[in-house]
């Protein structure tokens, strides 16, 4: 029904267009100036035949079936609905919609049979009641659009007008889906510290977020301290930063610098590839590659190495971020002009005190953007550490030891059977609304510090 | 050996600073020089002339081996400086341009301080054997370069701060601090103001007590004013070189003539 409303949308805008368009022609062609191009009376007609039109069935679509259940609920028999928890209401209803579609499982009753046959009726009837309405806002929209057609009216201006509507529209789209995931995110979270203190949470040092499946169980409570895991994660970050920040940074003074116009034509593009390799892939070659040598070394070397190190998570999240502040610092140092590097090489420095002492200098507030966002970056990385990271909560600044970090944890917390009102699963927003407000603060100022930079020589 | 013998039009006693002979210059396939044959004077203003594109900065370029960075160039010929040939193999390109400082057409002062900037190049090569000496040479260059009495307060103030007259003349300050025995300029005062042009035209006459000076400018009137000696270029080629005042008031080659009467360029 949906696919018909559209096509029937379609093709009253190609007609909207079409109509509008030959009306203005006639009326130029019958000696008028016209203000518009005939073209911009037609794009008005499609653009108000068209616009409306999707809201209004977006919306429709949207509601539609929050509506039609709604009826349907109400409409059950007495004592349906009474005395059972929500959990089987939502069972009730979903019982219904599969007998609607045919899926019929044993003798349901016969009320359910009948709300289910009221069901497919309310929705053909929808259908039919869409197509109605797009039919009926189409056909207004025609016949207003065709009656604008006049020499004088700014169907460009008009159209203008619709086109700004829609591109603001989109860019509210956006900002207003951000809003919403940190609303729930925030919710989420006042739940949890609804049922564990905040002060617990952001100050506690143990965290173990097991919590029995049966009340008689031993060990009842479960601890939700975020202190260790915040740990995990800045010390496998800080392994990843240490690692990539410098070897990040030659490679790109190498390539900028130094490289011949071959080689930098091979490297870069390789580097970028780097770059593109999907981060489970990463996790692969930490699991199968880099944890395995480092315990070995270990071993040869009689130092103890736990078999899921930091410095395996860190190291490997390091590789993945070297193209990153490489092509960042690439950037920064590329911007900074010719005639800073020619003067300095005027002055008789060599290529290495060129770049020591004025290029790099010139380049570090472009640098420690790239430097922030690698960092925010590393914090958020879910997929390596998942994988070759720890799952256990361990107070400690070892890289050769075992960490879990945030996004380890909130992995964890929501696979396999959740409920969504234990504080175990709720401990899950928690994190990430923790992890998003780390984030965002070094987002925010790595952004400021390489608009500063921009400034520099603009 | 090579014999110091001077062109016919030289100036009585000064010497030779430059001598290039043959020079030829070729970006790619394109031929950017064709057999320059040139003897800069010692303590004199050169000032090359010619349409945009002649080959002018080229040449300049050549004289203190900034064209090496550029893949492309390939140079071929002579140039001698104090008679010694700059590309012979045994001259270091970063010795020399220590000896042969520059000025370019937009300041570029570095984004340091007033005093770094100046210092920088003495750091460098390590002129100074302490913080007093540096000290010396910094305000000896910008009392040089007629900056000292704007700066002397602040001359731990970024250098782009300054305005472009004044960032032009820190850029000469820092070019002298090196103690070169010579300056190319390639169109210094192009992104100056009238006041500021009247400023760095008076230094360099100035700065002719103690180098040899190559200035290559747009502005005839610049050239009258401030060299002793211009060279014209006219698609790569040397067409005629001389006194200043006889190439404008009398110029023996027709090209000349058309290019200062403002027939071409
Ligand atoms: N880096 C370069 N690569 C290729 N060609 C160049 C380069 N620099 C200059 N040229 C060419 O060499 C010629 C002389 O240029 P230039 O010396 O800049 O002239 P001028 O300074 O007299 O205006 C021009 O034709 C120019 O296009
Ligand atoms: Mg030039």
């Amino acid at each position: 029904m949906t696919g018909i409303a559209f096509a029937m949308l379609l093709t009253a805008a190609l007609a909207g267009y079409m109509m509008n368009r030959r009306a203005a022609l006639a009326l130029r062609d019958g000696g008028q100036r016209l203000h518009s191009l005939g073209m911009f009376h037609g794009m008005y007609a499609a653009l108000a035949v068209l616009v409306p039109a999707i809201i209004v069935t977006l919306l429709w679509l949207a509601l539609q079936s929050s509506v039609i259940d709604a009826i349907i609920m109400s409409g059950l028999p007495d004592g349906a609905t009474e005395n059972v928890d929500t959990g089987m209401v939502q069972l009730i209803k979903s019982e219904i919609h599969s007998i609607a579609r045919g899926r019929v499982f044993g003798t349901p009753e016969p009320w359910k049979i009948e709300a289910a046959e009221r069901l497919n009726a309310l929705q053909a009837m929808a259908g039919w009641l869409l197509l109605a309405v797009v039919a009926l806002i189409s056909a207004a929209a025609l016949f207003v659009t065709r009656r604008s057609v006049a020499s004088e009216f700014r169907a460009r201006q008009a159209v203008e007008r619709i086109i700004y509507g829609l591109l603001i529209a989109c860019s509210l789209f956006a900002i207003f889906v951000t809003v919403g995931i940190v609303l729930s995110l925030v919710f989420e979270s006042i739940r949890f510290f609804q049922m564990v203190p905040i002060t617990e949470f952001l100050f506690g040092t143990s965290w173990e977020p097991q919590i029995p499946i049966r009340a008689d169980q031993i060990a009842a409570e479960g601890a939700f301290g975020w202190i260790p895991v915040l740990l995990g994660t800045l010390v496998i970050t800080f392994v990843a930063i240490t690692i990539s920040v410098p070897v990040g940074l030659m490679s790109a003074i190498y390539l900028n610098e130094f490289a011949s116009p071959g080689f930098r034509g091979i490297a870069k593009p390789l580097l970028e590839i780097l770059a593109g390799i999907p981060t489970v892939v990463y996790g692969f070659f930490a699991i199968l590659t880099v944890a395995p040598a480092i315990r070995a070394w270990g071993a040869a070397l009689g130092i103890p190495v736990a078999p899921n190190t930091a410095l395996a998570a860190g190291g490997v999240m390091a590789i993945m971020l070297i193209p990153f502040i490489s092509s960042f610092a690439d950037d920064a140092l590329s911007a900074v002009p010719r005639s800073l590097r020619d003067g300095s090489m005027a002055l008789g420095a060599t290529r290495s005190e060129t770049v020591l002492k004025v290029l790099f200098p010139a380049a570090i507030p472009g640098i420690v953007g790239g430097v922030l966002l690698a960092i925010s970056r590393a914090i958020g990385e879910t997929m390596i550490v998942v994988m070759a990271a720890g799952l256990i909560a361990k107070m400690t600044i070892n890289p050769l030891d075992s960490v879990t970090t945030v996004t380890v944890q909130i992995v964890t917390l929501l696979i396999g059977d959740t409920a969504f009102d234990s504080p175990k699963t709720l401990a899950a927003f928690a994190l990430g609304l923790m992890l998003f407000i780390v984030t965002l603060m070094i987002n925010i100022v790595a952004l400021r510090v390489v608009r500063k930079y921009r400034e520099l020589y603009d | 050996m090579y014999d110091m013998n001077r062109v016919e039009n030289a100036v009585g006693q000064d010497e030779i600073k430059i001598s290039a002979r043959n020079v030829q210059v070729w970006y790619g396939e394109t031929h950017a020089i064709k057999d320059v044959d040139v003897d800069i004077l010692d303590k004199t203003v050169t000032a090359f002339i010619g349409p945009s594109g002649c080959g002018k900065s080229t040449f300049l370029r050549c004289i203190n081996r900034m064209n090496d960075s550029i893949p492309s160039a390939r140079i071929e010929g002579e140039i001698r400086l104090d008679g010694e040939d700059i590309y012979d193999r045994s001259i270091d390109p970063v010795q020399l341009r220590a000896r042969v400082g520059m000025v370019f057409q937009k300041p570029n002062p570095f984004p340091k301080s007033i005093y770094d900037n100046v210092s920088y190049g003495p750091r460098i090569h390590g002129l100074a054997r302490n913080r007093a000496e540096l000290d010396e040479i910094v305000e000896r260059s910008l009392r040089d370069a007629a900056l000292w009495n704007e700066v002397k307060d602040r001359l731990q103030e970024p250098g782009t701060g300054l305005s472009g007259g004044q960032q032009q003349r820190l850029c000469i300050a820092r070019a002298i601090a090196t103690s070169p025995e010579m300056l190319l300029m390639d169109e210094p005062c192009s992104a100056l103001d009238p006041i500021a042009t009247g400023q760095v035209e008076e230094l360099i006459d100035h700065l002719r007590q103690d180098f040899s000076v190559v200035i290559v400018t747009h502005s005839m009137q610049q050239a009258a004013r401030v060299s002793q000696k211009t060279a014209f270029f006219h698609l790569g080629s040397l067409v005629e070189y001389g006194e200043t005042d006889e190439i404008f008031t009398k110029p023996q080659d027709p090209r000349t003539e058309s290019y200062i009467s403002g027939r071409i360029g």
